[in-house]
């Protein structure tokens, strides 16, 4: 099969998972631009402007970064678990199940569903910040890449627990679970050097850490953790992930009997 | 070479169930193969693993001379497959159903808008290319299906029950579509449990029964293994046989009369005892299908042999 053939199947499934989050949009770009306008108004204004400054911003400038890394995270990640579940619960997996489309090229094209539902809403919520406080740029490049490779992680994480799972409670327990808490404690609301050593120690054994504070690095020009770790982090779990992800559908887990 | 040649198959489910024990076929290049048998059979376990949905256990399946284990992409390239649950996204619209399936493939969007116009025209469901397809009917449903599984121009189309649950109307004119396609060179395979249908269509036949091949012939070849076929003659009401001579005969009640007749015998010999009797005869017709009685026969036989 030539590449073109793999460049219009990739083509077709992300045009398909984009088609299909914008139809919903009211369940996939609005909750997101409310939630965070939310968080703006409690954190950043009412009780941030009593917290003073942290890491020498304002909380508000603080916490924005984090805030809009936490909506990237969070839809990048459901926006394919769902999207996959779906899928498999309505059996339309079949579709490229029997088509002549490499496993790679599966993943590629739900994982860009997820980076382009990620990336709209991060875009979205940044808008939406301008109201509250305006936006610095230190670093446009390392926003860009971390943001990226952010999306693309948790759009990975979202396929894999789509493909474990047996109903639609199994898309909610990660997210629920292990993402939310995950997202709380990665710094988005605090700099790690408020901590003691051994929680600053268990801090960073966090992944989403090393995204927030590399984003707000891009923002801000701070950071507690240095881009190399950050970047090292990411890329080390982006493999790991892909290879998992990889693993599953070759053998065809949860996919085929 | 062959469309399909599928020697020792095997499958296994991880539950221990041996849904296939070792099962050859082989279907010619632009044939209309009937696969039957029972529920349970293996009839859609081996479907799925021709079409990669089901993993095989062991064994080689080539798909015009493509294995499946050394060229598996070539191999789907060939395929059309139509399921016999519906397994396309419910939201999304006929349309969109049928250009993405033709992306999947390598088609680009220009070529797939005009496969889409001419396959669901042909199916009737242009009109319907923007609805959702949750929206369609049973009968659109399995339609949208077939126009799926064309939009790729496979060189071999499968067909799992595509009539199941249709009307007699839509029926035929679903038999219609799929000779014309045989005609134009895809070689066809079809499963379904209406075996006027497969008689109908279909040149050869494997019979598979407990995951094995009871028998693999041509239609024509398999018929001609009928021995005894059941005729019902339509009396006036109130008419009575007790017996005719040659012949086992029946009266199902007072206007029905149910006369087995051997290959050898033929029907004039019916009609001349029924005339020495007196009976009018209003109409006739076979009991069963030919080959459903052929088929139960095959099917009771292989089991009767195992115990």
């Amino acid at each position: 099969m030539n590449l073109s053939v793999y460049r219009i199947a990739l083509k077709s499934i992300i045009s398909k998972e984009i088609i299909r989050f914008t139809r919903i949009w009211v369940q996939t770009l609005v909750p997101p631009a409310i939630t965070m306008s939310l968080y703006f108004v409690i954190f950043g204004n009412l009780i941030g402007s009593r917290i003073g400054e942290m890491g020498g911003y304002s909380y508000m400038e603080f916490i924005v970064p984090g805030l809009i890394m936490m909506s990237v995270i969070t839809n990048s990640y459901s926006n394919v678990a769902s999207s996959f579940f779906s899928c498999k619960f309505q059996r339309n997996i079949e579709e490229l199940l029997v088509a002549p489309v490499p496993n790679y090229i599966i993943i590629a094209g739900f994982v860009g569903g997820g980076v382009a539902r990620g990336l709209l809403v991060g875009l979205i919520v940044s808008l939406v910040s301008l109201f509250f406080v305006p936006l610095q740029l230190h670093n446009v490049l390392v926003i860009a890449l971390t943001v990226f490779l952010t999306s693309v992680l948790f759009a990975l994480g979202g396929l894999i627990n789509a493909i474990y799972a047996d109903t639609f409670d199994d898309i909610s327990i990660i997210p629920t679970f292990v993402l939310t808490p995950l997202t709380y404690l990665g710094g988005v609301f605090y700099s790690l050097t408020l901590l003691g050593d051994f929680w600053q120690a268990l801090s960073k054994v966090n992944p989403i850490v090393y995204m927030v504070n590399a984003f707000r690095y891009g923002f801000l020009g701070i950071s507690d953790v240095s881009l190399l770790t950050s970047y090292s982090m990411i890329s080390a779990f982006i493999v790991g992930l892909y290879l998992w992800a990889l693993y599953l559908i070759k053998t065809g887990y949860g996919l085929r009997s | 070479m062959y469309a399909l040649e599928i020697s020792g198959l095997q499958k296994t489910y991880s539950g221990g169930v041996e849904a296939l024990k070792g099962f050859d076929l082989k279907v010619e290049k632009g044939d209309f193969f009937a696969l039957l048998g029972p529920n349970g059979a293996g009839k859609s376990t081996s479907i799925g693993i021709i079409t990669s949905l089901v993993n095989k256990t062991e064994g080689s399946v080539h798909i015009f001379g493509h294995d499946i284990d050394q060229e598996l992409e070539l191999a789907k390239a060939q395929v059309g497959l139509v399921p016999q649950e519906f397994n396309f996204n419910q939201f999304e619209t006929v349309l969109q159903i049928v250009v993405n399936q033709a992306g999947y493939y390598g088609v680009p969007r220009s070529v797939a808008l005009q496969r889409a116009e001419k396959y669901l025209g042909q199916l009737d469901l242009w009109e319907k290319s923007n609805s959702r397809a949750r929206e369609l009917s049973g009968g659109m449903k399995r339609r949208l299906m077939i126009a799926r599984a064309l939009m790729h121009e496979p060189q071999l189309l499968i067909l799992d029950e595509p009539t199941a649950g249709v009307d007699i109307e839509l029926r035929r004119s679903m038999w219609q579509f799929l000779t014309q396609l045989n005609q134009q060179g895809i070689t066809i395979i079809l499963t379904t449990h209406y075996l006027e249908e497969a008689e109908m269509l279909c040149r050869n036949i494997g019979i598979i029964d407990k995951g094995e091949l009871i028998e693999h012939t041509s239609m024509k070849q398999l018929l001609s293994k009928l021995n005894i076929e059941t005729f019902i003659f339509d009396l006036p009401a109130g008419s009575h046989i007790d017996s005719l001579a040659g012949f086992t005969c029946r009266m199902v009640d007072d206007h029905t009369l149910e006369v087995d007749v051997a290959k050898s015998q033929g029907l004039n010999a019916v009609f001349q005892e029924l005339d020495k009797q007196g009976i009018t005869v209003l109409s006739m017709r076979n009991k069963a299908n030919r080959l459903e009685e052929l088929f139960v026969e095959l099917v009771s036989e292989g089991r009767n042999r195992e115990s």
